[in-house]
């Protein structure tokens, strides 16, 4: 399993747009995908999962791929947070 | 020939067909299910039908009308592919051995509440998502066919009992002329959608879908929420006409859009508009706003769980700025409070909020909060060209104070080096009658005045506008309140400082001759009026309407200024 922390830079917050850009790139990985924010759990390939986190500007998150290619779902989750603008790091 | 009256959406003149968007009874009731895995290969090719449809919807929305449009659809495929919503549902179907339908609304109405009943515009705006999808997919279970808006190709009206967000983006103007609906309000999504497309619209019209069967021509008149069904030869020559002379008006407004605003005898005034988010810049380009006069920061505040930080206000702050282009923005300092609420700040409850701690009271009674709003609109003057005001502003003391707390921060961020704007004027909100009395004495420290009239009436004739039986008391035209306007004016003027007006007033046709003569030197209204006030002022002159003031000023009651007005 690999994990990672990641604060939520974009001033709207995890908000639809770039959440569904984030969602919908997800699918082609067989990895269990979460995103844990304020002790809550949920499957980063489910956007009801995410819009249901209501993630704030300013946030922490906590991401974990586990899985064959947890490696690669990782990092194609950081590039995607970046391109998208939610994350700057 | 029928008549049907309803709320004026949208403004214009539509001549089509009706076309009935029928809302299906899409109900059904829980069933045991003997065959769980039929039942969940069901479910499947339901969803699979609606994925399909949604795809050429989309495709065809983003062609037609705009990606950003279509981007609605491509949320709701996400929806559908959701491992979240598909695997329960499939669960709930062979755990409880129970129909797709029942499963599906199950599982759709719990995220549908959990989503609703977060305090947030944006979850409940997902909620309607949700619902839209469940109601594609329950059809295609029921197997009853759900009409699209996107297929229309003929030029039609749509009549409905409500337009979906996903209808709405489907409609095309090249086919949907305009539309009526049954229930819904100035503004509600349809609405702000029709204005946006800028087709007629009349909502609220209760009996549309009862009283009008498809095929019928329908005559929509959006600016005065009238609908005729089968119109004799000369009324729809009458409004054929009408629409003409709309056309045409509109065209000449849209001629107007880069002009500066100038009367006919030569003198120039200020036209600008009113915002609550950066997002309503387009609307202030779009049609030809020469400043922002009122830029409501409170919505920063709302419909979040907490306070919003620097770095956020400046980023808004930022972005207005610089859309702006060097164009005045007046930004006014948080007015929240009384019936204005922020979940995350608990205020005592108070019998009387509208004379109550809010506004600039509630800043300077919580001055880190107003500090944070002082820093981010300093460090964002750089971008384009501030003007900060205080709202609520009732003694010069209070003034004094804010002023204070605004330089103090400049000060701090200038010895951090960083770079703050040498050019900020600094001005008050004239809405406390106090105020405006005492204008000689501001307008010696202030550096404009900005009136706020739906509050300065309010105050003035002691009565609640939205209490209908004193809301006849609301009276802009009343001499009282031109007086007091004409003395912040004149006061303003005297020691060579501008005053503006950022009320609903300042875009009223009867109160504008009026304002002019007065020597109001800036009108900031909503985006939509400005082309119309443009168009006014240019009919009319300056010193003529100075001409008539005195006698304005000595008249007595509202209804004879009025008179007055309209008889010139």
């Amino acid at each position: 399993m690999v994990e990672k922390t990641f604060t939520i830079t974009d001033p709207a917050g995890m908000h639809a747009r770039p959440a569904s850009a984030l969602v919908g790139s997800l699918s082609k990985f067989q990895s269990d995908i979460t995103m844990e924010f304020n002790g809550k759990k949920v499957n980063l390939k489910s956007i009801l999962g995410v819009m249901s986190l209501g993630v704030p500007s300013g946030s922490t998150v906590k991401i974990a791929a586990d899985g064959a290619d947890e490696n690669e779902a990782m990092e194609s989750i950081q590039q995607t947070l970046q391109s998208e603008g939610i994350s700057n790091e | 020939m029928n008549r049907l009256s309803g709320i004026a959406a949208s403004n214009g003149i539509a001549i089509a067909k009706a076309f009935r968007l029928e809302n299906p009874e899409l109900t059904a009731d829980k069933k045991n299910v003997a065959d769980t895995q039929a039942e969940v290969e069901r479910f499947q090719l339901a969803v699979n039908e609606s994925i399909d449809e949604l795809q050429l919807i989309k495709a065809k929305t983003a062609k037609e009308i705009s990606d950003k449009e279509a981007a609605i659809f491509g949320a709701h495929l996400l929806v559908l592919e959701d491992p979240e919503l598909i695997g329960p549902i499939k669960e709930n179907i062979e755990s409880n051995q129970v129909n797709a339908e029942f499963a599906l609304k199950e599982t759709s109405d719990m995220f549908i509440n959990m989503f609703e009943a977060m305090d947030n515009e944006y979850m409940k705006e997902r909620a309607a998502d949700v619902r839209d999808v469940t109601k594609r997919v329950m059809a295609h279970l029921l197997g009853v066919t759900i009409q699209n808006p996107s297929l229309i190709s003929d030029e039609v009206v749509i009549i409905a009992e409500d337009l979906t967000p996903s209808d709405t983006v489907q409609l095309n103007p090249k086919f949907i002329k305009g539309f009526i609906t049954d229930i819904g309000g100035r503004t509600s999504h349809s609405a702000i959608l029709a204005r946006t497309l800028e087709i007629p619209a009349v909502v609220g019209a209760k009996t549309a879908m009862s009283d009008i069967d498809n095929g019928t021509i329908v005559i929509i008149d959006g600016s005065e929420g009238e609908i005729l069904l089968d119109p004799d030869e000369a009324t729809l020559a009458e409004y054929q006409d009408k629409q003409v002379a709309f056309a045409s008006q509109k065209a000449e407004w849209a001629k107007l859009k880069n002009e500066a605003t100038v009367t006919k005898d030569g003198v120039a005034v200020e036209l600008g508009a009113n915002i609550g988010t950066p997002k309503d810049l387009t609307g202030v380009l779009e049609n030809g706003g020469e400043a922002i006069g009122l830029y409501r920061t409170e919505f920063l505040y709302m419909g979040r769980d907490n306070f919003p930080t620097e770095q956020e206000q400046f980023d808004a702050y930022s972005a207005v700025l610089k859309g702006m282009e060097g164009k005045p923005t007046v930004v006014r300092t948080l007015d929240i409070g009384g019936d204005k609420e922020l979940s995350y700040l608990k205020l005592p409850n108070e019998l009387n909020p509208f004379l109550g701690l809010r506004a600039i009271r509630l800043c300077l009674e919580m001055p880190d909060m107003f500090r944070t709003q002082l820093r981010a609109l300093l460090r964002a003057s750089v971008h384009g060209n501030l003007k900060i005001m205080f709202p609520m502003i009732a003694t010069l003391d209070e003034f004094r104070q804010a002023k204070a707390l605004l330089l103090e921060e400049q000060a701090k961020l200038e010895s951090e080096g960083i770079e703050v704007s040498d050019s900020i004027e600094v001005g008050i909100m004239v809405e406390i009658p106090s105020t405006a009395v005492m204008a000689d004495t501001f307008a010696k420290e202030v550096d404009f005045f900005s009136i706020g009239t739906n509050d300065l009436i309010q105050y003035t004739m002691a009565a609640d506008r939205m209490n209908e039986s004193v809301s006849y008391l609301y009276q802009p035209y009343n001499p009282a309140i031109l007086r007091l306007v004409k003395n912040v004016i004149d006061a303003s003027h005297k020691e060579g400082k501008w005053t503006g007006m950022c009320g609903e007033m300042a875009g009223d046709e009867i109160a504008i001759p009026i304002l002019l003569g007065l020597g109001l030197d800036e009108f900031s209204m909503s985006a939509s009026s400005i082309l119309k006030a443009r168009s006014q002022l240019s009919r009319l002159s300056k010193a003529d309407m100075e001409g008539h003031v005195e006698h304005i000023l000595g008249l007595a009651t509202s209804q004879e200024v009025e008179d007055y007005i309209k008889n010139l």
